[in-house]
Parts: C-alpha cells; sequence; structure tokens
C-alpha cells in the first residue's frame, strides 16, 4: 500500500449524442440530400426498371441525412453540382448498415 | 457453316439422354427418387423432363442463363461414393497378357476413355467426349481421412464417448444455437466460425458428460492419423462408431450441416477411384505403357486392401491384420497428400516422390496456380523491338524465320486448292510454305520433303492447310504492362528481314515502348471469328482516339514534328521539281494539288497531304493561330500541338472527326514520312555549339549569379544577428531555407529568361525545342548557363555530415555551393562536389521510381479488377454484373469521352461546319 492514491481527479464534461457540432449540410462540399416522397419513389423505380436492392445504399447514420428523419428503405435523392455538366441526381437507399 | 454449328450442339444431349437412360450417376430426373445427400442443390438445375425428345428445345435450352441459387460444400457419404460410381476396383491388375484393360482393374473400361478409337463402356462416347467416371473400392478397414482430422478431433473432443451427445447442459444447446444464429445473421460467416470455435475451445476440458454422467478423458492427435485417448489409441472403427452416434442436431453446433457432411463420413468405408481421365498412362516410344502416379497410388491401395481381406478372412493373428491397416492408412494418406509430416513421402522406383492429388493442386506449379491463373498461348512471339518509319502504322514486321513457324490454317475449297497446293509444295523450309495438313477427321500431318507428293495427292476441299504467315495476315501485338486497351492493337503483318519485330515509331505512344531493348509479344488469331473481331474491335486505326482525354494517342513524334515545322515555317520556297521529289519519296504521285509554279511554299507541299475540303483553326505551341481554309494553309505553322500524339495533336482530331480513321492513318502516316523525308532533305543535327551564348548574355548570367549569392549571404547574415522573423508555423531556420530556396529558383528562372532571349532561334536545337519535338527550354537553360538548385524532398540538401553537406565545408555553412546549388551548365561542366550534389538528387529519383512503379501497379490492378465488370447500360447508367446501379449517368454528364475534343464537344463549331 502506497501512501499516495493513484486516482488525479479528471474533469468530465458530458456532451448530449444528439449534439451535432457542425452541421454538414452547410459545407460546400456536401450536396443537398431530401427524402423522395413514396410516389416519386415508385416512379424512379420504374424509370430505370430496378427494385430497391439494385440501388446504391447510403447508412441511416449518414450525417448528411441526420436532418431527414428517415428509416429504413427510404430513398434519398442527392443534387450534386458539377462544374461541367451543371446539376446531377443520385439516388441512394437507406440502410441501416 | 451456320447449320453444321447448330446440329453439333445438338448432339451433345442426345449423348447426355442416353446416359440419363443407363441410369448412371449425372442425371438427375431419372436417379432414384431420394434426395442425394448434399446434392440436393442439383435439383433446381434441372431441365425439364417434357423437352427429352425435342432436340432443338435441348440445345435453346442449353443456352439458357441459370442463376446459381447455392453451392453446397460436403463430404462424399459412402452410399454417395456408391452411387456415382460406375465399377468397382477389386484387383490391382491393370492390364491381362494382351495388354487389355482388366475389369474391376484400376483402368477398367467403365472408368473412361484414354484411347484414341475407343467407346467409353459407361457413356458410349469417344475419347475428350467422356469426361470419365468415378469408380470405387471397398476398404477392408475403416480408414482416416487425413484432410479432415482436425474436424474429427473437435467432434471427438466435444461430445461423450458414451451417449455421443455434445458436451453442452441440455438447456443450454438451444441458447447456443440461437446464439449462432444471431452472429452469424449479424456479422456473417466469418464471425460465426469463430464463434463456433470459442463454444468448441471450453467443450474439450470437460471432465463429465451433462446427458449421461460419463466420464470424458483427453483425445490427442498422434500424428499424422492416430488419435489417442489418454494411454489407448482409439482404432478408426471406435471413431467411426463415436461419431454415428453424435444426433444431428448436435453436429450443428459443431458447424456441419449433416445433410451434406456426416461426421463419419470423414471415417472413409469406401474409397472414391477418379476417373482414368485424370490419370491417363502414357505410350512410350518402346511401346511399354506408363502409368500416371495416382495410378500407382491407386494401385498400392487396391493391393493392400485385398490382402487385409484376405488375411482377415482367413483369420489371420491380430498383429498381421493391424499392421496391413496401417499399411493401408499410411498408403490410402499418401493418395490424398504425398507431402505429410512424419510420414516418408511415396516414392518411385528412381527416388522420386509421388504427384498425389494434394500436390496437382497446390503450389506454384499446381494446377490453380500454373493450369488456370497461369494459361499459355501457342501461334504466339516474343522478341526485341525496333523502329521502321517505313513501314505503315497498323502493320507490324515480323522477322521471316518467326512467319515460317507462325501459321494460319486455311480451309481448301475448290477455287483456292491449287493456290494451296503450293504451298505444300514448297514445305517448311522454303518460304512462304506450309507447316501441317490437317484431314477433315482431325488428324493433323506434318509436311516434310518426304510426306510433300502425298499431301498434295490427297488434298481435296474441306482439308486444312497450316500455311506460313504472309503480308497482310491478322495480328495481336501487345507490350507489357497492359494497363490499358491499347496495349494490345491488331497490326497487318509484314514478313521483313532480320530477327527483331518492327513497328512503325508512331505507335510507341500507345504501347509505351522505346527500343532500349524492350520485348513486345505478337499473337496470330487462328479463326475467322477471332481475326473478324481483331479486325474489328482492335485494329490500331480504331485505338487512334484515346478514351482517357479524347486526342489522338497516335501521332507524330520526334523528328516528324520538327520536320514538318521546319517545312511549313522555314521553307518558304522550294524548287517545285524538289518538292515533287519530296512527294515521291513519301509515296505520294498525285500532284493536281501542288501548285504550278516555279516555286512552291513548304506550306504547300504539307497541304497536299490534307483532305481538299478540310478546314481547321488552331494554335500553335507558341500561342499563334493557324487557320486552314478548304485544304490549303492560310496561317500559321504546324509544330506539337496541331501534329502530336499523347494529349495533342487537335488537327489530327479534326482529320479524325471528319473523315475518319483510316483516312487519318494514312494522312498521318504520310505526314510522319515527310517529316522525316524534310529533314533528310534539309539536313539536321544537334550540336553542342547549339547552346552557346554570346559574350553579353553569359555576363549576365554571371552577375545574376553573383547577385543571388550575394542575396543569399545577406539572408544568412541577417537570419545569424537575429533579422528574420519567422513565416507562421516555422522555425527562423525553416523560414530561413524557405527564402533560400525561393532566391535560388527565381534566379534560375532569370537566367532561364537570358538563355530563351540570346539563344540562336534558328539552331536545330532550338527548333527541337520551339516544336515541341523534343526538350523544353529549362533544359535548354540548364545546357546553357546553368544547372539550378538540387533539391532533395522539396528542400536544399542536407544530408552528409554533421552540419555539413561535405568535408569541404565549414560546419554550419549555409551558402548556396555548400547545400546543393549548381552554378555550372552541363556544357561548362560540373565541378566535383556539383556533380556530387546531382549524384544525390540522382539517385534519389531513381529509388523513388524503383519503389513507386510496384506500388502505383499494385494499385492499379486493384482498381481494374475491382471495376472489371462495370458497364454503361442503354439507360446510360452504369451498373455491376448483378445489375446494381453505381452511377445514374455515366461519369454525371454521359459523355464518351472518346467521343469528344479533350473532354469537351464544341458546339459553336458543329453548328459553324453544318450548313
Amino acid at each position: 500500500m502506497t501512501a499516495e492514491s493513484p486516482v488525479r481527479p479528471v474533469t468530465l464534461t458530458m456532451a448530449k449524442k444528439t449534439t451535432t457540432v457542425y452541421d454538414v449540410t452547410k459545407h460546400h462540399l456536401v450536396p443537398e440530400h431530401k427524402k423522395l416522397s413514396e410516389k416519386d419513389t415508385e416512379e424512379l423505380l420504374k424509370d430505370y426498371s430496378i427494385t430497391a436492392k439494385e440501388l446504391p445504399k447510403i447508412l441511416s447514420s449518414d450525417p448528411a441525412i441526420q436532418h431527414l428523419d428517415v428509416k429504413e428503405g427510404d430513398i434519398i435523392k442527392i443534387t450534386r453540382e458539377n462544374p461541367h455538366s451543371g446539376n446531377s441526381l443520385f439516388y441512394r437507399r437507406v440502410t441501416n448498415g | 457453316m451456320a447449320k453444321d454449328d447448330t446440329e453439333e450442339t445438338a448432339e451433345e444431349p442426345i449423348v447426355a439422354v442416353k446416359a440419363d437412360k443407363k441410369g448412371t450417376l449425372q442425371m438427375p430426373e431419372s436417379a432414384p427418387k431420394e434426395v442425394i445427400p448434399g446434392l440436393e442443390g442439383l435439383e433446381t438445375v434441372k431441365t425439364e423432363p417434357a423437352a427429352k425428345q425435342d432436340f432443338s428445345q435441348i440445345a435453346f435450352q442449353q443456352s439458357i442463363h441459370k442463376q446459381v441459387d447455392s453451392i453446397v460444400f460436403g463430404v462424399l457419404s459412402p452410399k454417395f461414393i456408391k452411387k456415382m460410381a460406375s465399377a468397382k476396383i477389386v484387383t490391382p491388375e491393370l492390364y491381362d497378357s494382351e495388354g487389355y484393360p482388366v475389369d474391376g482393374g484400376l483402368m477398367d473400361l467403365r472408368l473412361g476413355v484414354i484411347d484414341p478409337g475407343l467407346r467409353c463402356k459407361t457413356c458410349g462416347s469417344r475419347l475428350k467426349e467422356c469426361i470419365g467416371h468415378f469408380g470405387y473400392i471397398e476398404l477392408a478397414r475403416p480408414i482416416v481421412h487425413l484432410k479432415f482430422i482436425r474436424v474429427i478431433l473437435t467432434v471427438l473432443r466435444g461430445t461423450c464417448k458414451e451417449c455421443g451427445r455434445i458436451l453442452i447442459p441440455k438447456e443450454k444447446i438451444a441458447k447456443s444455437k440461437e446464439l449462432l444464429d444471431r452472429i452469424d445473421k449479424e456479422e456473417g460467416l466469418d464471425s460465426r466460425r469463430k464463434a463456433v470455435h470459442a463454444i468448441i475451445e471450453k467443450l474439450k476440458t470437460t471432465a463429465k458428460c451433462p446427458h449421461c454422467n460419463a466420464k470424458q478423458e483427453k483425445i490427442v492427435i498422434e500424428k499424422p492419423t492416430s488419435f489417442m485417448e489418454g494411454e489407448r489409441r482409439l482404432s478408426p472403427i471406435e471413431v467411426r462408431t463415436r461419431l454415428e452416434k453424435v444426433p444431428d442436431e448436435d453436429c450443428e453446433i459443431f458447424g456441419l450441416n449433416t445433410k451434406s457432411a456426416r461426421p463419419e463420413w470423414m471415417i472413409l468405408t469406401v474409397l472414391a477411384i477418379p476417373p482414368v481421365t485424370m490419370r491417363p498412362s502414357i505410350t512410350l516410344e518402346t511401346g511399354e505403357r506408363s502409368e500416371d502416379d495416382l495410378t500407382h497410388k491407386l494401385g498400392d491401395v487396391v493391393r493392400i486392401n485385398q490382402r487385409l481381406f484376405e488375411n482377415i478372412n482367413a483369420g489371420a493373428p491380430e498383429i498381421i491384420i493391424e499392421d496391413l491397416w496401417d499399411l493401408l492408412q499410411y498408403h490410402v494418406t499418401t493418395f490424398f497428400d504425398n507431402e505429410v509430416e512424419q510420414l516418408p513421402p511415396a516414392r518411385h522406383r528412381s527416388g522420386q516422390p509421388l504427384k498425389t492429388l494434394t500436390e496437382r493442386i497446390k503450389s506454384k506449379e499446381g494446377r490453380i496456380r500454373h493450369n488456370l491463373a497461369g494459361k499459355r498461348t501457342n501461334f504466339c512471339a516474343r522478341t526485341v523491338i525496333s523502329p521502321d518509319p517505313r513501314i505503315s502504322i497498323n502493320e507490324v514486321g515480323v522477322p521471316k524465320i518467326m512467319a515460317m513457324k507462325l501459321t494460319i490454317p486455311e480451309v481448301v475449297q475448290p477455287w483456292n486448292t491449287e493456290y494451296l497446293k503450293k504451298f505444300i509444295q514448297r514445305g517448311p523450309h522454303i518460304y512462304p510454305g506450309a507447316n501441317y495438313v490437317i484431314r477433315p477427321d482431325g488428324r493433323k500431318k506434318r509436311i516434310t520433303d518426304e510426306t510433300k507428293e502425298a499431301a498434295i495427292e490427297e488434298l481435296q476441299p474441306g482439308y486444312v492447310v497450316e500455311r506460313h504467315l504472309m503480308d497482310g495476315d491478322i495480328a495481336i501485338f501487345n507490350r507489357q504492362p497492359s494497363l490499358h486497351r491499347m496495349s494490345m492493337m491488331c497490326h497487318r503483318v509484314k514478313v521483313l528481314p532480320g530477327r527483331t519485330l518492327r513497328l512503325n515509331p508512331a505507335v510507341c505512344a500507345p504501347y509505351n515502348a522505346d527500343f532500349d531493348g524492350d520485348e513486345m509479344n505478337l499473337h496470330i488469331p487462328q479463326t475467322e471469328e477471332s481475326r473478324a473481331e481483331a479486325e474489328i474491335l482492335m485494329d490500331v486505326q480504331t485505338q487512334i482516339i484515346s478514351p482517357r482525354y479524347g486526342l489522338s494517342i497516335i501521332g507524330c513524334i520526334q523528328d516528324a514534328i520538327s520536320g514538318n515545322y521546319l517545312l511549313t515555317k522555314n521553307i518558304t520556297k522550294m524548287p517545285r521539281h524538289q518538292a515533287i521529289s519530296l512527294l515521291i519519296s513519301i509515296g505520294v504521285t498525285e500532284f493536281s494539288r501542288l501548285p504550278n509554279k516555279e516555286e512552291v511554299s513548304g506550306n504547300e507541299v504539307f497541304a497536299t497531304l490534307l483532305p481538299e475540303d478540310f478546314n481547321f483553326v488552331g494554335e500553335t505551341k507558341a500561342h499563334e493561330p493557324i487557320v486552314i481554309k478548304n485544304g490549303k494553309i492560310t496561317q500559321g505553322y504546324m509544330d506539337e500541338v496541331t501534329l502530336g500524339g499523347e494529349g495533342s495533336g487537335f488537327l489530327l482530331r479534326n482529320i479524325h472527326q471528319r473523315y475518319g480513321s483510316q483516312a487519318t492513318i494514312d494522312i498521318l502516316h504520310k505526314m510522319f514520312k515527310l517529316g522525316a523525308e524534310v529533314l533528310m532533305m534539309t539536313g539536321f543535327s544537334s550540336v553542342i555549339s547549339d547552346t552557346d551564348l554570346p559574350q553579353i548574355a553569359k555576363e549576365q548570367v554571371t552577375t545574376i549569379l553573383d547577385e543571388a549569392e550575394a542575396e543569399v549571404n545577406a539572408l544568412v547574415a541577417s537570419f545569424n544577428s537575429g533579422n528574420i522573423d519567422a513565416f507562421p508555423g516555422r522555425s527562423r531556420k525553416e523560414t530561413l531555407e524557405l527564402k533560400i530556396l525561393e532566391v535560388l529558383n527565381r534566379t534560375r528562372n532569370k537566367a532561364g529568361a537570358v538563355v530563351k532571349e540570346n539563344l540562336n532561334k534558328s539552331t536545330d536545337t532550338a527548333i527541337m525545342v520551339a516544336s515541341g519535338a523534343r526538350g523544353n527550354n529549362l533544359q535548354l537553360a540548364q545546357m546553357a548557363a546553368l544547372v539550378g538548385q538540387q533539391a532533395l524532398r522539396g528542400q536544399r540538401i542536407h544530408n552528409g555530415f554533421r552540419g555539413r553537406t561535405l568535408s569541404c565545408f565549414k560546419p554550419g555553412d549555409l551558402s548556396p555551393e555548400a547545400h546543393g546549388f549548381i552554378r555550372s551548365s552541363f556544357k561548362k561542366g560540373l565541378s566535383p562536389v556539383e556533380f556530387f550534389y546531382g549524384s544525390i538528387t540522382g539517385r534519389d529519383s531513381l529509388m523513388d521510381t524503383a519503389l513507386r512503379t510496384p506500388k502505383s501497379g499494385y494499385l492499379y490492378r486493384r482498381l481494374a479488377n475491382a471495376m472489371q465488370d462495370l458497364k454503361v447500360e442503354y439507360d446510360n447508367t452504369v451498373r455491376d454484373a448483378t445489375g446494381k446501379i453505381v452511377q445514374f449517368m455515366y461519369g454525371e454528364d454521359g459523355l464518351d469521352v472518346s467521343r469528344t475534343e479533350n473532354g469537351k464537344i464544341d458546339v459553336q463549331r458543329i453548328i459553324d461546319t453544318t450548313e
């Protein structure tokens, strides 16, 4: 037994998990993410004659869609700005990983 | 032709149906109703029985894509081995006294055909059609399968020796299963395997069975194939009875699917005998037969097995039986793997170890790395390459000796019989001759001086003559590393004397070839289909425009550029007759486009190569305008930007756009020759005096250098007196270094400007730089004025002794000359210290390239493999092989770069050029 206690005082700051430090949607490199309505989803799948399985995926925990209130299976529409070809669209299906 | 093909494909299923009726293995539908263990999956691949009679339907069905639903890996059960076998092997003898295979021997005719002319006793098909059939032997005593030792051990350790239940209390079994299923679902199979392992690891120390309270003992492997329980050896019979007792539901926890892999099947009671087709015997020149290693090994197995049977039946003493049993175990083990530790490998009489099953598959010479991953091809050639600007861009020069070895099969027709007979007449040693004649039945005959006459005699339509390679034949030319599609292109053969493969220097760029000893490969397609495919998809013409940047990758290089630059810029007047002889030398005989004047300009000579209605507006390297109107150069001159390859060559791009690839190749070839011919006419030499500076310029350079040195000294002085403020984020020392580097680089640029200003622009060296054929202004400055600061990792050289680069400097010397500044020019020559600095950076960049090449090569390989099945579909989406979307619009803009000009489409010009 040593006379001195090995425990040193440590200060902890508690932060809520939901608080985002920085709103990534405001960043100029983050393109616009939008949730697709049911009707639009149907149309999209019909246009490309695919099932949702064939779409690229996006994690439901992706910082860029935290403000959207999404659930698994939703389709996210991403509008990317391209200096050469203007806007281009991209779609992703939300998964839980 | 096409009709023949369909008939042929329809024939195969007939054979298959026959086999079905005989009730052998391959046919799922007429097989007994019961599900074959482990092969339930086969049911999904069944063809509809209704289609059995309709052959066309069968042919159609064969082309139907089947989606693989699942693959089952399992262990063959004894029952299944017997079911799939078409012969029971009972005797080690191979052939009877007449040399005929013995029934029930290892070369039994029911196991497949390996002799030409014979028919398979099982399926009725001939050599090469019959893939062979398995046989089996009934083993007199069970034998441990070497490759399953570890699984057997874990099952033995994890189950009770009395009741066979898994050593987990009843109530916890369900829980364990649940846990495994959950892990499987959440983390995948790999994690499940780990979890299984973790559970089983705990079981082996269990002392008492939770089901029947029997005491458990420790089991260890005695290498290679024995199990020891405490002091006692477990015989394979005992092991097998224990494994039999393990219930199906307990096997599940061990990770075994009992439908396809019961643990007791890992102890062999019957041994499957591989078909003869995978162990063919070879007939030696003496007429003797030499058997495959596997056959030898199987012979041992069968022989010992028979002896064991006999001894058991005769009631021989236990010791003899035990010995034979161990011997049988040894033979079966080495049959599977002849490189087992602690077992002497089975050997030939010569002492060379036998190559058995595992050795066939494993390692570099094994099936996978040697035969599957490393396939080799015939009708190909490889040698050193050399340039030949006189052959066309889409030709390849093939040495005559090569052309006499590489052949093209030509089918004899009524109209070419006489033509082909002449080839046979000349034979294999006179070019152009022929090496082989193939009869319609597939027999191949070598043409020799003796067989010549007979071959000509019997030649008739339907025969095939393998004639020597000739001019105009199609070949695929390739240089490794084949990083892009232009690394393999289709060329026309041009048979030439000499011993190297020749290529037009204009195609060096796509192959990334030079002639410092590079070798290249040549492939000769052997069928009409492959030749057509090569011509349409891989021709040099089709590859002019690179899909990487949408500009020509094939273009003029070196002399061709400087020649045309001289012609169009400097030669304003030349006698008409000289122009004509110039044009004739490049193969142009049409002079109506050449103005009918006593003297013509170089521009007019060059313009005769352009199409008459060609219009072009562009810029030169020096940003001067070029205008071509109706096939005449009205302003400007030609240089690298208009004629070159590799990301320039705008003129070529426009010609390609309007007149197509064939015209571009023709024009390019003429331009190339013209450039070279012009240089031959005028003479062109790079001389040391080309980089001579006038006295004033020399003095200017010296002043600039002295000033720089003074400036650096001033910087060092103010650093030492503490007058330099550090840049943000840098120390004072670093700041000083940055400032010095900036001064020295500025010095070199200043000197470069002086050189550019004062160097004679009419020298041939300067012309090469100005036309873009070779070299740049920086290199000129290095030759004429100074080499400049040598940088190591973006900094001045600091390596060497402590505090100094070389021992001839004082420690702490910060002057330019002590840290890699070379103030001499290459022409003047470097001092020893300067030369040493140059060597430092030279070695560094050498090491850098040597280390970077394999790294970037591997990176590229991974990218290429990851993206190889991506494809642009008709709806413009990019999808992978499973149909998953990767991009919704190819490249986000849907542009095919190879159809653009440098990635852009000039809409204005399209409007301007379409009336």
